[in-house]
């Protein structure tokens, strides 16, 4: 394990910020911690770091008890939201630093310079100041940084929270790829469940301070622990008290099961290739159902239309426990 | 990912050359003439009137009353004072700015207030207030007048707030988290600050110091009372110009004076290349 973290509390004041977190990341895995804002994920991965302090509990790296050991001796490359690359710093001299704190030989630290530099395709840029830069470029800027002194695991917090969608999905797709290519041990703090699910080869989905789901893409996307993780990996509407993705819910302008629920369409909404019908049942629950467009124009679904919905077969379904939030 | 700084639009650009350069929108026009009549009468032309009448005795006269030793003596004083007074400020004043933005205790709010007294106190009031506590009544027995020291003290009460005022809103503006990206990579608390922190603060502390040294060549109404103003001695040349004037010698006032601004001139633009040395160097 490259990563093990034991028994970890924190705590502000009277804020609970982590409560009794165990988690091991095998080595060379790309992890995502995935949660709300406010949840405990990036103070997790600062005390990973060492840049916070944990009130208890232990943090191993590489085997390595790195519970007391300082920030700078954990050797531990760290990629912050807002880039925090050295202002005064050209392109060059930022991936240089944590090289030449090393004092390892001049030649040496250009020749890995000019390495990272083509990894993250900033070699043209070596010169400019970090001002004259991108974001997207600024942050792959960081990353290079961070990759220089051979970390032996590569954090990074909310990494393209601050960049626009497009960059944000071109610079995903590029740190999966740069991770195939790299194998160092990456975690990468998110609340954007699109991401993770994208990027993760394993996600720990962190609530609250604790530890909701530790498992691939896939397990967390099927076999959801709880209504938590169900709700916050995409979208849930609930029919008769159970939580279900509204896509696996079948409508029928007939009642053609025993099962199905009476209902009427309240509203009918088409966003591109998908059609969202909301209906309100008998019992008084209001249920999204999604289908496709072609689907919605078959059943000529209108407003104020009789229909009836049932949970489509092998449809997962979670009891309702905690208030779904809101859509 | 396109290169981002793009050459200026094209109208613009053909445009210039053509129009010269003084073509100016009248609303430009209208600002840069006031300034300059504004900057003209206030600066420039009593300016000018000084080294005029510095230069009206010819050079003998001006380089006779410069090289005259008890002159010499003034501005020898005045200027290595001024610079001790810079350097320590420049030291101080940025710890006093650190522990203002970065640390939390007790009287913090007051501090920060307390700070400016030196620049809101009339300067002779500045005296006053030493005096009365190193003055020859002096309750700690440490009596300064009539001393180098006294006139070093006056000097650093005086100058104290440019450095810490100009550090201030810079350091406030640091983002921590380069702090943390430069521990994570390795670096040592001291080489943080020298490498990341520091080189951020060089234009602030430069421009505190610049005007810091300005204001201490300068510095009259606090010496007055405590300089005690002995030739060869305590003597600095706002007050050796008091005294030429007194004794009705203009072209030896405007003679000091003209040394004066040059010094100025000079620290302050070697001032500014060392900043950006530093800055760079890092």
């Amino acid at each position: 394990m490259s990563i093990e973290v034991k028994g970890i509390n924190k705590q502000y004041g009277d804020f609970v910020a982590l409560e009794n977190i165990n988690v091991s990341l095998p080595t060379g895995q790309l992890t995502a911690l995935l949660g709300p804002s406010g949840g405990g994920k990036s103070t997790l991965l600062r005390i990973i770091a060492g840049l916070d302090t944990a009130d208890s509990g232990t943090v191993s790296i590489e085997g390595v008890d790195a519970t007391r050991l300082p920030a700078q001796k954990r050797n531990v490359g760290f990629v912050f939201q807002h880039y925090a690359v050295f202002k005064h710093m050209t392109v060059a001299k930022n991936v240089a630093f944590g090289l030449e704190i090393r004092k390892r030989p001049k030649a040496e630290v250009a020749e890995r310079v000019d390495e990272l530099l083509k990894l993250v395709h900033l070699s043209q840029f070596a010169h400019r100041l970090p001002s004259q830069l991108s974001g997207g470029q600024r942050q792959r800027l960081a990353l290079a940084r961070a990759l220089a002194v051979e970390p032996s695991v590569l954090l990074l917090d909310e990494p393209f929270g601050a960049l626009d969608a497009k960059v944000r999905k071109e610079l995903r797709d590029w740190l999966r790829r740069l991770h195939d290519e790299v194998h160092v041990t990456t975690v990468f703090v998110t609340h954007d469940q699109e991401e993770a699910l994208e990027v993760a080869d394993e996600i720990v989905v962190i609530n609250e301070g604790r530890v909701e789901q530790i498992g691939t893409p896939d397990q967390l996307y099927d076999e959801p622990a709880n209504d938590f993780v169900m709700s916050f990996l995409g979208e849930v509407t609930t029919l008769e008290g159970q939580l279900i993705r509204p896509h696996d819910i079948e409508i029928t302008v007939m009642p053609q099961h025993d099962d199905a629920v009476q209902a009427v369409v309240s509203r009918s909404l088409r966003i591109g290739f998908e059609a969202r019908v909301q209906v309100l049942t008998d019992n008084g629950e209001e249920v999204t159902v999604v289908l496709t467009r072609s689907h919605a124009r078959h059943l000529g679904l209108q407003a104020g239309q009789t229909v009836w919905v049932r949970a489509a077969q092998g449809a997962l379904t979670v009891p309702s426990l905690r208030a779904v939030p809101a859509i | 990912m396109t290169n981002v700084i793009a050459p200026p639009a094209g109208p613009a650009r053909t445009r210039r050359p053509s129009g010269g350069l003084f073509r100016l929108s009248t609303a430009s026009g209208i600002g840069l003439g006031i300034g300059l009549v504004w900057f003209s009468v206030l600066v420039l032309l009593p300016l000018s009137a000084v080294v005029g009448a510095a230069a009206a005795g010819g050079w003998s006269a001006f380089a006779g009353t410069l090289t005259d030793p008890q002159t010499f003596a003034a501005l020898r004083l005045t200027v290595v004072e001024a610079v001790l007074v810079t350097v320590v400020n420049a030291v101080i004043g940025t710890i006093v700015a650190w522990v203002l933005v970065r640390d939390d205790f007790v009287g913090k709010r007051l501090l920060d207030v307390v700070i400016d007294i030196p620049f809101a106190l009339p300067t002779i009031v500045a005296g006053l207030v030493l005096l009365s506590l190193y003055g020859p009544d002096s309750p700690v027995g440490f009596n300064i007048v009539n001393t180098r020291t006294g006139i070093f003290l006056a000097l650093l009460f005086v100058t104290l707030p440019f450095v810490v005022r100009t550090v201030q809103p810079v350091l406030l503006e640091i983002e921590v988290e380069a702090e943390e990206a430069a521990a994570s990579l390795g670096a040592s608390r001291f080489t943080t600050f020298r490498r990341v922190i520091l080189p951020s603060l060089v234009p602030a502390i430069t421009a505190g110091s610049s005007l810091g040294f300005a204001r201490a060549i300068s510095e009259f109404g606090s010496l007055v009372l405590i300089s005690g103003n002995t030739p060869y001695q305590t003597e600095v040349a706002s007050l050796k110009i008091l005294k030429f004037l007194e004794g009705d010698n203009q072209a030896g006032a405007a003679a000091v004076a003209v040394l004066l601004l040059l010094v100025a001139v000079v620290v302050i633009v070697a001032l500014d290349i060392l900043s950006r040395r530093v800055a760079r160097r890092a």
